[in-house]
């Protein structure tokens, strides 16, 4: 069964605990600039959201690659990077709906989430499941129990936020 | 070697910067963060420097394990001498600043002078500018991080500041960053202001260099397993600190009206499981948010709720991040008061204005009891009807000081001691502080181990310097044995009792000991034997340090670095004038401890008073275990054990 990277922003504390271990297990060392996902956040209002490679079917960068460095993994599913092939035009990371797709500038190399083979590292440490690694067709069934456990509550708790002081 | 890190020296005077490497001897000395600065502040002040002036030194720093792959080494520490206490000055602060001054290149910042005119420092991928902050200037704390992040055009610029407080020189002013991480205690956002420094901004994008990256990950996640798995972390996760508030005032344990009482009555809109769901009702069910790299993730998001006293001050709907225990003991129990519109409103004015919450809140409830004795009169407040329990007169206090618009509030601006020698009347003898500084809003007379360690704490009355908080659990005495008599032996006497005094001077030393090391190492002490008795000390930290740096300690070895980097506070404060007996500047209570029992609480703890014949003898104890004389001073063979006998040794 493939499974995808299922994220919920809503869950996030924002630590980036995610973004340390992705760059410490591709890159060696400690570098979120390396990392593969990114948390993206408004801090004035507490918004924290994890953006990574989403595995397109109809992948952006996969159909503009000009020498075709973009392969699907058979196991993972995940779009991934012939470096043998790749000439680092970066045409991907422009394509790429969520910028998901990155350029190293000391390296000269593009890269991007690769789903550590099957055992993502960000999913792995992150406590609340923001980041979290599911079979792909559980995803949206997921969602909807979580989406009626919501609505089930709100009709017992009443919709109204008022403080009462 | 993975540990190339650097020091830069920023002289604002001149405008000359230096950079250069750490030594490895240095930090197989002092390790890093807090004990490295403590070699840095002994080594670059005078004796008897102005606190607010150019001769004052201001470090900045990350410890040995920021931005490595070690649970939450988020923590930035801030020293130089103390403009509250006059002695050592230190304070901690989570959230991202230090991690991103990592990536940016530096480990430690050596900031000396001052600037003509208000300046902030621009720190980017190895490189420093003194840039001009006029237009920072005034601008409240969070308003001068996303300005700088306009001004130079980057929305991940992390940046350490001073609020409107440190502008006007409050003396407990704090360092701020994010919304609400502070460093808060002992007054560094204050010598920033006094240096016209605004702000440190930094943004990095270089390599931290990991010694062994997978044996590092791995060690990590089995290290998060060991924090996240005590209890008392998923209740953090949970409630954050105010869950803290919560149990000790249950017992009795919260000081209450300036020391008066001993809990807060009629609390339940600010207990815990109240502030939790308001958090949830106003931020959603995902309430909780994390420092960098942390998994407790203790602190809540709210929003100011939509009540008369907000409307007044304008901050109905504001978001901020807590409130703390310290915000619920500065804004509920020390003033008296019990409504949670007031707790959010304090808790976000002192987080815009950069001033301590705990050091504020005592101090305007001091004045409340003065006031209500009849030493303050209502033409010195202004007209401030300055009474216990009065929520508008606390928020409106909490503007004049960080302000200093009124006679009153720019003479509490002064702190404690500076206030009540202008005051007079006998104001001092109702203060509760230590070295100058207000005690932590708990209650140590039922509990003399945490009595003992608020008196000898180096920074002034403080908790998060040497308490052993776990002696409130009645720990078996096995358990106790073998937390506290590694990695040095000990086989003297420990109890498990709370009102004892037997004993407690080792743990006071030991923990002394452990929150140095978790210091040095910058990583968060809810990560070690602070709350929890389960959590990573000297014995598991070995293994994260070697992993993550290469440096290769026992640890014997990190408890000698603590113990070294403890007496060179000890050092510092001797020189700026510690005297054990001195009520001002000693290892001393104030006279409430042993003189006014505790009113209200558990069986156990209504009437409990410190006995001042067997506190003494703890404090001759804790000195013996330090190797220091009667008089608190470290004796020669010590120093000589330590490798202090030659300090001031400016290698660095």
């Amino acid at each position: 069964m493939e499974k995808v990277l299922m994220i919920d922003y809503q869950k996030c504390t924002g630590c980036r605990l995610c973004e340390l271990v992705c760059s410490v297990k591709h890159d060696m060392v400690s570098n979120p600039a390396r990392s593969r996902i990114r948390v993206i956040k408004w801090e004035s209002e507490g918004l924290y959201v994890p953006v990574s490679c989403q595995q397109c079917e109809d992948a952006p960068c996969m159909n503009i690659c000009p020498v075709k460095a973009i392969f699907r993994d058979k196991d993972t599913g995940a779009a991934m990077v012939n470096y043998s092939i790749c000439i680092g035009c970066r045409s991907c990371v422009a394509v790429c709906p969520f910028g998901a797709m990155s350029f190293n500038p000391l390296e000269k190399k593009i890269f991007k989430c690769d789903l550590c083979n099957g055992d993502p590292q960000c999913v792995r440490f992150c406590s609340v499941k923001a980041v979290d690694y599911v079979d792909a067709t559980k995803e949206s069934l997921i969602k909807k129990r979580e989406a009626a456990l919501k609505i089930s509550q709100a009709g017992k708790l009443g919709a109204a936020i008022q403080y009462e002081g | 070697m993975a540990l190339d890190r650097k020091i830069a020296y920023i002289d604002l005077s001149t405008g000359k910067i230096e950079i250069k490497p750490i030594p490895l001897e240095v930090r197989k000395k002092f390790l890093g963060s807090r004990g490295l600065d403590a070699y840095l502040l002994y080594n670059h002040t005078e004796k008897g420097c102005d606190p607010l002036g150019p001769g004052n030194t201001l470090l900045i720093s990350g410890g040995l394990l920021v931005a490595t792959c070690a649970s939450a080494t988020a923590r930035t520490h801030v020293m130089a001498k103390s403009p509250l206490t006059n002695m050592v000055g230190s304070t901690n602060m989570g959230g991202f600043f230090a991690p991103e001054l990592a990536w940016a290149g530096f480990h430690h910042l050596v900031i000396k002078g001052k600037a003509e005119k208000p300046v902030y420092l621009w720190i980017h991928n190895g490189e420093i500018e003194i840039r001009d902050a006029s237009h920072l200037w005034g601008k409240t704390t969070t308003e001068t991080q996303w300005s700088i992040r306009e001004e130079l055009g980057d929305e991940e610029i992390k940046s350490a500041v001073t609020g409107p407080a440190g502008e006007k020189l409050v003396r407990f002013a704090n360092v701020m960053t994010g919304i609400k991480n502070s460093g808060g205690r002992t007054g560094m956002g204050c010598v920033m202001g006094s240096k016209n420094l605004k702000a440190v901004a930094a943004r990095g994008t270089m390599d931290i260099k990991i010694a062994h990256p997978i044996d590092a990950l791995e060690y990590n996640k089995q290290f998060i397993d060991q924090i996240t798995s005590a209890k008392v972390n998923q209740t953090q996760g949970a409630l954050g600190t105010p869950f803290i508030w919560g149990a000790t005032n249950c017992w009795g344990g919260v000081r209450t009206r300036n020391f008066q009482y001993n809990q807060l009555e009629y609390a339940d809109e600010v207990e815990p499981e109240s502030i939790d769901e308001w958090s949830k009702k106003s931020c959603g069910e995902y309430n909780m948010t994390a420092c960098f790299g942390c998994q407790v993730h203790c602190r809540a998001k709210y929003k100011i709720p939509d009540t008369p006293l907000a409307q007044k001050f304008g901050l109905v709907g504001k978001y901020d991040e807590g409130p703390e225990y310290t915000s619920q003991g500065a804004f509920c129990s020390e003033p008296g008061c019990t409504k949670l519109d007031t707790l959010l409103i304090g808790n976000h004015l002192v987080d815009q204005y950069g001033v301590d919450n705990l050091e504020i809140g005592s101090i305007i409830s001091w004045a409340m009891e003065l006031y209500e004795e009849g030493i303050l009169t209502s033409k010195d407040t202004g007209g401030i009807d300055l009474r216990f329990g009065n929520d508008e007169a606390l928020i409106e206090m909490v503007h004049h000081i960080c302000r200093r618009d009124t006679w009153l509030g720019d003479v509490l601006a002064e702190g404690g001691i500076g206030a009540s020698d202008k005051i007079g009347k006998g104001s001092f003898n109702y203060l509760v502080q230590v070295k100058g500084m207000n005690n932590l809003h708990s209650d140590e007379r039922a509990t003399p181990a945490l009595a003992l360690n608020v008196a000898t704490a180096s920074r002034g009355s403080d908790h998060l310097r040497s308490r052993p908080a776990i002696d409130l659990y009645h720990l078996p005495q096995d358990v106790l044995r073998r937390i506290y008599s590694s990695p040095v032996p000990y086989d003297g006497p420990l109890s498990s009792d709370q009102r004892e005094y037997i004993g407690k001077p080792w743990q006071v030393f030991w923990q002394e000991n452990c929150y140095m090391a978790v210091d040095c190492l910058g990583i968060c002490k809810y990560h070690t034997v602070f709350l929890g008795a389960t959590l990573p000390n000297f014995e598991d930290w070995p293994k994260v340090i070697y992993y993550n740096t290469g440096l290769e300690m026992t640890p014997k070895e990190i408890w000698d670095v603590a113990e070294r980097c403890n007496n060179l506070e000890r050092l510092f404060n001797l020189r700026e004038g510690l005297s054990r007996d001195d009520p001002r500047k000693g290892d001393t209570l104030s006279h409430r401890y042993f003189d006014e029992p505790c009113r209200r609480g558990a069986l156990d703890v209504i009437g409990a008073t410190i006995d001042r014949k067997k506190f003494k003898k703890m404090i001759d104890e804790f000195y013996e275990h330090h190797g220091w004389d009667k008089n608190g001073i470290p004796t020669p063979e010590t120093l000589k054990r330590l490798g202090l006998d030659k300090e001031p040794s400016h290698i660095l």
